[in-house]
């Protein structure tokens, strides 16, 4: 067992952790923040993305151990400071991002590290970013327009009818 | 100007709340005070003599609980199928048992064999691995084809052969042979549906909780049909009564159909539950979801059509191998058949339609319904082969559909289905108008310049929605009723809770059911709530499959909303010293028919709950009522659909670069909830076009048993998509005049798909009749070399 310290959506955590603990395990299992999911064992599907120290980690692929003294965000921490949705969230919901949400919170994840690194992605650049992030509801046409409407692109004329 | 709420409004949805901030409560979220946690040893063989298992090394391990093998399960039920389909000799299919863990052999990949319990998931796995095996391996069948044959080994002994059933359907033998005795042209095809894995992205979990002191157990499980499950367990595999056995579906990651059917893991935990006397958790790996949740598809068939010297179809006539697997799955019987066959027809008249199915056990994973089930591998049968007729033909694909529509409705199709309404003209015009047609050429053009080649392709499809009645289903060979119930619960202060049969795992219940009942009672969404997913709460429904939500259940939740507005008009009456027959509800108000007098929603609510100055003697006090609906005649969407491809001539690489689809699903009660429905299938037909395969080797080892072999569709496979509802004809049957969309895209596009890659190799010189899905660029790079 190894103690790990580290900030959790902005407050500090320590636990006493196995070696194999997967981050995906410490969150769902020791912190009981579940919104982070498991949905393959191959780290192909991004259900459980967060955000270690600014960078999108899938959760699958990164020990406890490791995250040791780093900052984590994860999507309970993703709301506004007064429980409303934040701007990803809320395109999520306007143009219907989400069906089953089982993979949407890796989906909005992954959303905000994209819009971070590059705040007016192109229609391709958000398909190709979201190859780690597999979605089986929605195909995937009201994702990709959320983000984009999130980065304040018109998307009043993406195809719908 | 678009409605802004009720029937018709595309309202957010209040459920994405929860799921947005990682709220939702899904079954692996749960967990029991106490729990022990469940791991399956599955078969690694595909077929194979169980010869000796030795569990005491294991049991010695730290933390083991139990385990349990085939031999506990000696005198408990085994998974029961729920169809029985008759053999075109009058036989009964073969219903071979399904033991909830493997007794004596193991049928395929993935057979469960023994399942550890102890007090982390580590030390069942740890324990696992110190089971003693000794499995004889026997040879394996596969393939379809294979398994039909005199010498093939067989998939359970005490069967005199692999076939499950010889079933045939349609008209008589002499007007088949006429038609294509006298076609003056027969197009024949021979086709594969590949088999594919629904993969919703959560996997199944089961958690059961045993409380001995009132002989209570309550089974959380990633369920579309609570209810169906608890009558299946209880009654058929563990012999609980149902009122002490509670089953609760709570958020469920998507469904697609491969979590309507009773599996052996939820029988498992129940059981082991109660030996034990502590809950039990089993959370399927993905791999493990691939060798144990119901496979989707893999058919091979042979279909031919007539037509006479004017190019009208007059006849056509199909041979299809489908494949069982191991093991008769819930609803697999039914689906090669009833909902297959009964879809032959399509969007056409041909007076003469024979099919003939067999199904056949292999040692794999059992089939049964996905998205769909039956009806896509009846539509893309039909429209590859209207395709290769137009082709051999040298006439217009879109012409050729249109000159033998079916254009008078009700419309007597010769598999016995009765379509109550539609208009394939007016949702092919839209479609052409969508994909704008006449600018292909151009668009072609552009592609060549690139080195690229351009195809067009265009189908249609019908889907038969809401299967019922149960009278007819029941002479069919269903061994359960297919209505749907609600309860509409009125509290004191106007609030109100729907309790449905039909389950959410993304459709939008929670916000399009409300939309309904608020626009009956002109009162705000807001003050409505739906309640599902759990049998302790509900009326005993159905569940949701087959897209029947609104077109069942919704109609049963009209139902009891009519009789709440028949009662409250009584109570309104009385505190207005009315008639009854004089009074009306408007925007959620009670008045008096040509009088200023009226009572608010509330003031009802509240008198029916607080009755000091009440009726007694005539009305009841309180207002909840439940209705169960049991549809005269299933629902028929139907559409047209198109897709546009460009394919890399040096690779054989497929890209979708338009897609359109015109549907008519009647009248839609959210618009936004409607396309979404619609985007989601289409991304599951193309991947099964292009991407998806599921695939076995000859020793019936299961190849594609994760996310690294089995391609899943990712955003950059596919493209916006173009979607229409606009040619809507009403269901005459339904109250809310809905058909059903869940389906529909999964059903449609396929061949959509497959018939513009054939038009690009086509145009392009290579004289290529068909390739099977997944059209990958290998498949096609090989067609291209001739």
């Amino acid at each position: 067992m190894t103690k790990v310290t580290m900030t959790v959506n902005g407050k500090t955590v320590s636990k006493e952790v196995r070696g194999n603990m997967l981050m995906t395990e410490f969150l769902r299992d020791e912190l009981h923040l579940t919104g982070t999911h498991v949905g393959c064992d191959t780290s192909q599907c991004g259900a459980c993305n967060i955000h270690v120290n600014g960078a999108n980690v899938k959760g699958c692929t990164i020990f406890a151990a490791e995250c040791d003294g780093a900052e984590v965000g994860t999507i309970e921490g993703q709301a506004n400071a007064d429980g409303s949705l934040n701007v990803i969230q809320q395109a999520f919901q306007d143009h219907h991002g989400l069906q089953c949400g089982f993979c949407t919170p890796g989906m909005v994840m992954s959303a905000a590290a994209l819009l971070k690194e590059n705040p007016k992605p192109s229609e391709a650049e958000v398909r190709h970013y979201l190859e780690g992030n597999i979605c089986r509801c929605t195909g995937y046409h009201n994702i990709v327009k959320a983000i984009l409407a999130a980065s304040g692109q018109d998307v009043s004329s993406i195809a719908a009818e | 100007m678009p409605k802004d709420h009720g029937i018709g409004a595309a309202q957010k949805r209040r459920e994405d709340v929860r799921f947005l901030t990682g709220a939702g409560k899904y079954t692996d979220d749960i967990n029991v005070y106490g729990q022990t946690y469940c791991h399956f040893l599955r078969s690694d063989v595909a077929h194979g003599k169980i010869v000796s298992i030795d569990t005491s090394a294991a049991e010695a391990m730290p933390g083991v609980v139990r385990i349990f093998t085939g031999k506990d399960f000696e005198g408990v039920g085994g998974l029961p199928c729920g169809w029985l389909v008759t053999d075109k000799n009058g036989q009964p299919m073969k219903e071979p048992a399904h033991p909830v863990l493997a007794q004596g052999k193991v049928r395929h990949v993935g057979d469960p064999i023994c399942a550890v319990i102890a007090e982390t998931l580590d030390q069942a796995r740890d324990a696992a691995e110190a089971i003693e095996l000794e499995i004889e391996e026997l040879p394996a069948v596969v393939d379809m084809r294979a398994a039909l044959g005199a010498d093939s080994a067989r998939v359970h002994d005490d069967l005199s052969d692999n076939l499950c059933y010889d079933w045939q359907f349609g008209s008589d033998q002499a007007a088949v042979d006429k038609a294509f005795a006298e076609a003056a042209h027969v197009t024949t095809l021979e086709l594969v549906n590949n088999r594919l894995v629904a993969n919703p992205m959560e996997p199944r979990v089961a958690v059961a909780e045993y409380a001995r002191a009132n002989d209570e157990t309550t089974l959380y499980t990633t369920s579309q049909n609570p209810h169906v499950i608890r009558l299946l367990m209880g009654a058929f595999v563990l012999g609980i009564p149902e009122h002490k056995l509670r089953v609760v579906a709570p958020d469920v990651g998507g469904g697609f159909g491969t979590k309507i059917f009773h599996y052996a893991e939820e029988a498992f935990v129940t059981f082991a539950a109660r030996q034990i006397n502590r809950p039990v958790k089993w959370t399927a790996t993905r791999s493990e979801a691939f060798m144990s949740d119901a496979h989707g598809r893999d058919h091979v068939t042979k279909i031919e059509l007539a037509l006479d010297a004017d190019n009208n179809f007059t006849g056509i006539r199909t041979d299809t191998l489908a494949n069982m697997g191991a093991y008769l799955s819930t609803f697999a019987s039914s689906v090669p058949t009833w909902l297959h066959g009964t879809l032959m027809a399509g969007n056409y008249r041909t007076p003469a339609i024979q099919v003939n199915v067999k199904a056949v056990f292999t040692n794999t994973v059992p089939v049964d319904a996905y998205r769909g089930a039956g009806r896509p591998e009846a539509t893309f049968q039909l429209e590859r082969l209207v395709d290769k007729a137009a082709r051999e033909l040298g006439v217009d694909p879109i012409k050729l559909r249109r000159q033998n529509f079916i254009e008078s409705f009700p419309y007597a199709t010769p598999v016995a289905v009765e379509y109550d309404t539609g208009n394939y003209v007016a949702t092919m015009d839209k479609l052409e108008e969508m994909i704008d047609v006449p600018g292909f050429a151009a668009r072609r053009a552009e592609s060549e310049a690139k080195g690229k080649l351009r195809g067009l392709g265009v189908n249609c499809y019908i889907e038969a929605c809401g299967i019922a009645p149960s009278n007819l289903v029941g002479q069919l060979g269903a061994r359960a009723g297919l209505y749907d119930a609600a309860t509409v619960r009125v509290n004191a202060t106007g609030s109100i809770s729907v309790m449905v049969g039909a389950h959410s795992h993304g459709q939008g219940h929670e916000t399009a059911f409300p939309q309904v009942v608020a626009d009956m009672l002109g009162i705000d969404e807001s003050m409505i709530e739906i309640v599902h997913g759990d049998t302790s709460k509900i009326p005993f429904g159905m569940g949701t499959y087959g897209s029947r939500s609104l077109a069942v259940c919704g109609s049963a939740m009209v139902r009891a909303t009519e009789k709440i507005i028949n009662k409250a008009k009584k109570i309104a009456a009385h505190l207005m010293e009315a008639s009854e027959g004089d009074i009306e509800l408007k925007d959620g108000r009670f008045s008096v028919a040509g009088t200023d007098k009226s009572v608010a929603w509330g003031d009802v609510t509240l008198a029916a709950y607080v009755p000091h100055n009440y009726p007694l003697t005539e009305i009841e006090p309180g207002l909840e009522e439940t209705a169960f609906y049991d549809p005269a005649n299933f629902t028929y969407p139907a559409g047209a659909y198109a897709c546009e491809v460009e394919v890399d001539p040096d690779t054989g690489k497929v890209t979708i670069e338009r897609f359109a689809a015109a549907d008519d699903f009647g009248n839609v009660v959210n618009p936004m909830i409607v396309e979404g429905q619609v985007h989601g299938g289409l991304a599951q037909g193309i991947g099964q076009a292009l991407l998806e395969s599921c695939v076995y080797d000859e020793n019936g080892q299961l190849l594609s048993a994760s996310y690294m072999d089995y391609a899943m569709p990712r955003a950059s496979d596919v493209p916006f998509y173009m979607v229409d509802h606009s040619c809507a004809t009403p269901c005459t049957h339904n109250p809310l005049g809905v058909k059903g969309c869940g389906e529909a895209g999964a059903i449609g596009s396929p061949p959509a798909v497959v018939n513009a890659v054939l038009d690009a190799l086509n145009h392009a010189g290579h004289a290529v009749a068909h390739i099977d899905m997944p059209v990958s660029p290998h498949r096609v790079w090989q067609a291209m070399q001739g």
